[in-house]
């Protein structure tokens, strides 16, 4: 048994071709009979299975034939190591061997929407409704024991999925014989919510962690050898018989729109064709090579429109000039900040910047959309695919129990992509042809229309006191919102096929501030967002981007502590440890410190000459209950600019630890990319257009830059709930670097990216 | 159009296809094999590496007429889980991969060189595998399979 089968060739019929799951319930288990393909179990889910719906155990758990267990998940894995880590939280509760559960994900017709991919939860909230449903489904199949072996529950015990007297092991019965192929029908009490928030426990209390066998151990992912060997299909490699190939043509300029479009102009192609549709555009044909031809052939007249985008240089300034479309308090505001700055000994100010950024994902989006008898299904790599069924249903105008979506492992996922918009295009187009087609976007789109990380300013001021005591803090993000359009693609008003199709746009307000337990007697926190450059289809459309407005906050807010500490003359570490409230957060930094063999001492160094300096940074962030401080050493090169990292430490709370392994591997991914993302990423862009298009113009970190070395400190708390890992580590790291490059050279970055000639300009 | 034969994993196959289509179109769409994968079609990144005669190239950008008697080998030729390439059994041994797609590139690449040199130094790691690109950041991770590999081969 593997952690990952592909969903794509799932249905239940496999299940129980492989020993048969049936439903079970407690009070009439009913047959996994009817081994239904995934279609027709939705059709007669009233009839013999129970509903889909999260208030039902079989929702979640499965035991089958072969006493193997299925656990079907609302959430994805996006490389983090999910399959083992709810594989093993399953496997505890249920008290199974790991090796024989397996986790299915992101299929619409077998899993309940719990938010897909999303904030780091996969663990936190995900795993939290999976360990309660693996734990009823124990406290059932041992009640269901109880009475075929007339032993009292309290005397029974389970070993390796069989129930058995805790006085004598020969009286047993196994998972298999009591429920296996059938489906439980247990009811459990849910809370009204789909998404990150559904939660349905059981009557069962989970186990206390220090009875944990499998959890907290580092077991290998069982989906990366498939991908090894060359046998995992990823979203770009379904095909369906008379599958159509799609390419989607964008505007030059932002915002125009096709005048006239010259089909003669790839008359000559084999089967090209072109659907216009307002501003929705694309060229399709039997054969992937025609497709991309006619693509790059077809002559488009463009409407005259005025560029809509502000010169590259001027962004910050228009950040900063234009005025607020919201404004929102937010966090813990304290005592009177504007009397504390009036009567101020001192006070020290900075404003720091951060690009739009790009997903840039390895492969551009790609989808699949068939429809069959009015059924509709797409195969996708969006982390959320229940998002996406109501995305088509919505795009396409079909009933939302028409569609069913497929997630399929993509190109790479961070968060709100073009995913969701490839998803829409290739509906839109299967409609229109009546047959399977299969978008994939070009690199060129991947990078230039994917919805971007929005770009921002963050001013902060700390009031001191004669004894250089910080008596007021002030910290204020500005920028676009991290929801100009939404984080997933339910809505037509968030994804190009809407946006191109005339939907207009409706962008939202949010940002963010700080994440730390820093007290002042006087604080105040809020934040702004201006509307988009483009009020319809924009490549500068923004949204989430891993960690979404993380990277940029605490870039400014922990490079501030660091100017407050080098202002006071005071050792950057023991400024923090002044102000920090919260005894893990405490225990964090200390362990971050004492790892890296931290020196007690003011920042700049100011004892260095020559060409290569180096220096050391701290910076540490919360987020959503994890906990994460790092330490960069890095070496400067004054004359090239160019920065290299002798070595990260970094310590990381998350609460209780599932796997170790795939934590440190989830850490260290976290740290290449936020690393990348600190030092060469930015979206460039004209007045007409994002002229960030490939990997050339849009550079990410190469293996040659890699850090020497990377020291992670996993700070376990078995009795505190698990929470995220997927992001927290990439947020405090672009500080820790700005706050090394300060501590070698005395010069501070305030801008990101810090490219080499970002940093020679700044030393100069 | 016009009939070309494609030797591939050790199998010649016929194709009939435009001379210019890029390798990488007739391995997905004509003769089945997924795992060579577009990742930007432009030479930059790696996802759609093969070797040729031994040697890494990116399929996305050579034209399936110049590839001639030349014998391709894709990541499923390289090796199987039961007959595994050194670099694949460090691959799965060093739990490389996060999302995965970009594997042809680094895999391919890093057994190419170590097929000439069981034990390249760091500076001709670093020269083999520079501007192959992976999202996830996997490159501490990378670097120790290619070690692990190297170690494997003797």
């Amino acid at each position: 048994m593997t952690k990952m089968e592909n969903p794509a060739n799932f249905s239940r019929r496999s299940l129980l071709k492989t020993g048969g799951a049936l439903v079970v319930s407690i009070g009439a288990p009913i047959a996994l009979d009817t081994v239904l393909g995934i279609d027709a179990a939705h059709a007669q889910a009233s009839g013999t299975k129970p509903p889909l719906t999260p208030d039902q155990l079989s929702t979640f758990i499965a035991v089958n034939g072969d006493g193997s267990v299925s656990a079907f998940f609302g959430k994805m894995d996006m490389g983090q190591g999910l399959f083992a880590a709810i594989g093993q939280i399953v496997a505890e509760e249920l008290d199974v061997p790991f090796k024989t559960v397996k986790v299915l994900m992101g299929d619409t017709a077998t899993s309940v929407n719990q938010g897909g991919a999303s904030g780091s939860t996969g663990v936190q909230l995900g795993g939290k409704q999976m360990r309660v449903a693996a734990a009823e489904a124990r406290r059932v199949l041992v009640e269901m024991a109880s009475q075929r072996l007339s032993i009292p529950a309290d005397q029974l015990t389970v070993t390796d999925g069989v129930v058995h007297a805790k006085a004598d092991p020969s009286k047993k019965a196994s998972y298999a014989e009591l429920i296996g192929g059938r489906y439980f029908n247990v009811p459990l009490e849910w809370n009204k919510e789909l998404g990150n928030t559904l939660y349905a426990p059981g009557k069962a209390k989970p186990k206390d962690p220090k009875d944990y066998k499998i959890v907290g151990k580092p077991l290998p992912r069982e989906d990366i050898a498939p991908i090894v060997y060359a046998q995992t299909d990823f979203c770009t490699d379904v095909k369906r018989p008379g599958m159509l190939h799609a390419r989607m043509i964008r505007p030059p300029v932002a915002g125009s729109t096709p005048v006239k479009v010259d089909e003669a102009s790839i008359q000559d192609i084999p089967g090209a064709k072109v659907y216009l549709e307002k501003g929705f555009l694309a060229v399709y044909a039997e054969n992937e090579w025609n497709a991309i031809k006619a693509s790059q052939k077809l002559k488009v007249e463009w409407s005259n429109v005025q560029p809509s985008f502000v010169e590259q240089v001027a962004l910050y300034d228009h950040i900063r000039k234009t005025p607020p479309r919201k404004h929102q308090d937010e966090g813990k505001q304290a005592g009177n900040v504007e009397e504390a700055f009036r009567t101020a000994a001192r006070v020290v100010e900075a404003e720091y910047e951060w690009p739009f950024q790009s997903h840039a994902s390895m492969g551009p989006a790609c989808a699949l959309v068939e429809i069959q008898d009015g059924n509709v299904t797409c195969w996708t790599g969006s982390q959320k695919p229940h998002f996406v069924q109501n995305g088509i249903s919505r795009t396409i105008d079909v009933p939302l129990d028409k569609v069913h979506v497929v997630w399929v492992v993509g190109p790479g996922s961070y968060g709100r992509s073009d995913a969701d918009d490839a998803a829409m295009d290739a509906a839109v187009l299967a409609k229109v042809t009546g047959r399977p087609v299969r978008v994939q976007y070009t690199r060129d789109q991947g990078t230039g229309w994917d919805p971007k990380g929005p770009a921002s300013i963050h001013r902060a001021r700390a009031a001191l006191d004669a004894q250089g005591n910080i008596v007021a803090y002030e910290f204020v993000s500005k920028g676009f919102s991290r929801v100009d359009v939404n984080t997933n693609g339910s809505q037509p008003h968030d994804t190009l096929a809407g946006h191109f199709r005339g939907i207009a746009l409706k962008s939202g307000d949010n940002f963010g501030i700080p994440g730390e337990s820093y007290e002042f007697a006087n604080k105040k926190t809020y934040w702004e967002t201006i509307p988009p450059l483009l009020d319809r289809a924009s490549p500068l459309r923004s949204s989430h981007l891993r960690d979404p407005v993380g990277p940029q906050i605490h870039f400014a807010s922990e490079s501030f502590m660091d100017e407050i500490a080098s202002t006071i003359g005071v050792d950057p570490l023991e400024l923090r440890l002044r102000y920090v409230k919260d005894a893990r957060d405490i225990a964090l930094l200390k362990a971050v410190a004492e790892k890296a063999n931290w020196q007690s001492r003011p920042s700049p160094r100011r004892d260095q000459t020559g060409n290569k300096v180096s220096g050391r940074g701290i910076a540490y962030s919360q987020r959503n209950g994890t906990r994460v401080a790092i330490v960069a050493e890095i070496e400067v090169d004054r004359t090239t600019g160019k920065i290299s990292v002798r070595k990260f430490t970094v310590a990381h709370d998350c609460g209780q630890i599932i796997n170790p392994a795939g934590l440190k591997h989830t850490i260290e991914g976290n740290m290449i990319q936020g690393m990348s993302r600190t030092i060469w990423e930015e979206t460039k862009f004209d007045t007409k257009n994002v002229t960030s298009i490939d990997w050339m113009s849009y550079p990410i970190l190469d293996i040659t830059e890699r850090p020497a070395e990377i020291d992670i400190v996993l700070i376990d708390r078995p009795n505190v709930a698990p929470s995220g890992a997927g992001e927290p580590s990439m947020r405090p790291l672009s500080a820790a670097i700005a706050n090394a490059i300060f501590d070698a050279t005395g010069v501070r970055i305030r801008r990101v990216p810090f490219t080499p000639e970002s940093v020679r300009q700044a030393m100069s | 159009m016009a009939r070309i034969n494609l030797d591939v994993n050790g199998k010649v196959h016929t194709i009939d296809a435009d001379p210019d289509m890029p390798l990488l179109y007739a391995l997905r769409n004509d003769i089945g094999l997924n795992n060579p994968h577009f990742g930007c079609g432009l030479a930059q990144c790696g996802a759609c590496t093969v070797h040729l005669n031994g040697q890494a190239i990116r399929s996305c950008v050579t034209p399936v007429s110049a590839i001639g008697t030349g014998k391709v080998v894709t990541l499923a030729g390289l090796g199987t889980p039961e007959k595994p390439h050194p670099i694949q059994k460090a691959y799965v041994e060093e739990q490389v991969p996060q999302c995965g797609y970009c594997i042809n590139g680094w895999v391919m690449t890093a057994a190419a060189l170590l097929n000439e040199k069981k034990k390249p130094t760091d500076a001709e790691i670093n020269n083999a595998l520079t501007g192959l690109k992976c999202r996830c950041g996997t490159h501490m991770n990378i670097v120790r399979a290619v070690k692990r590999a190297s170690e494997m081969m003797g």
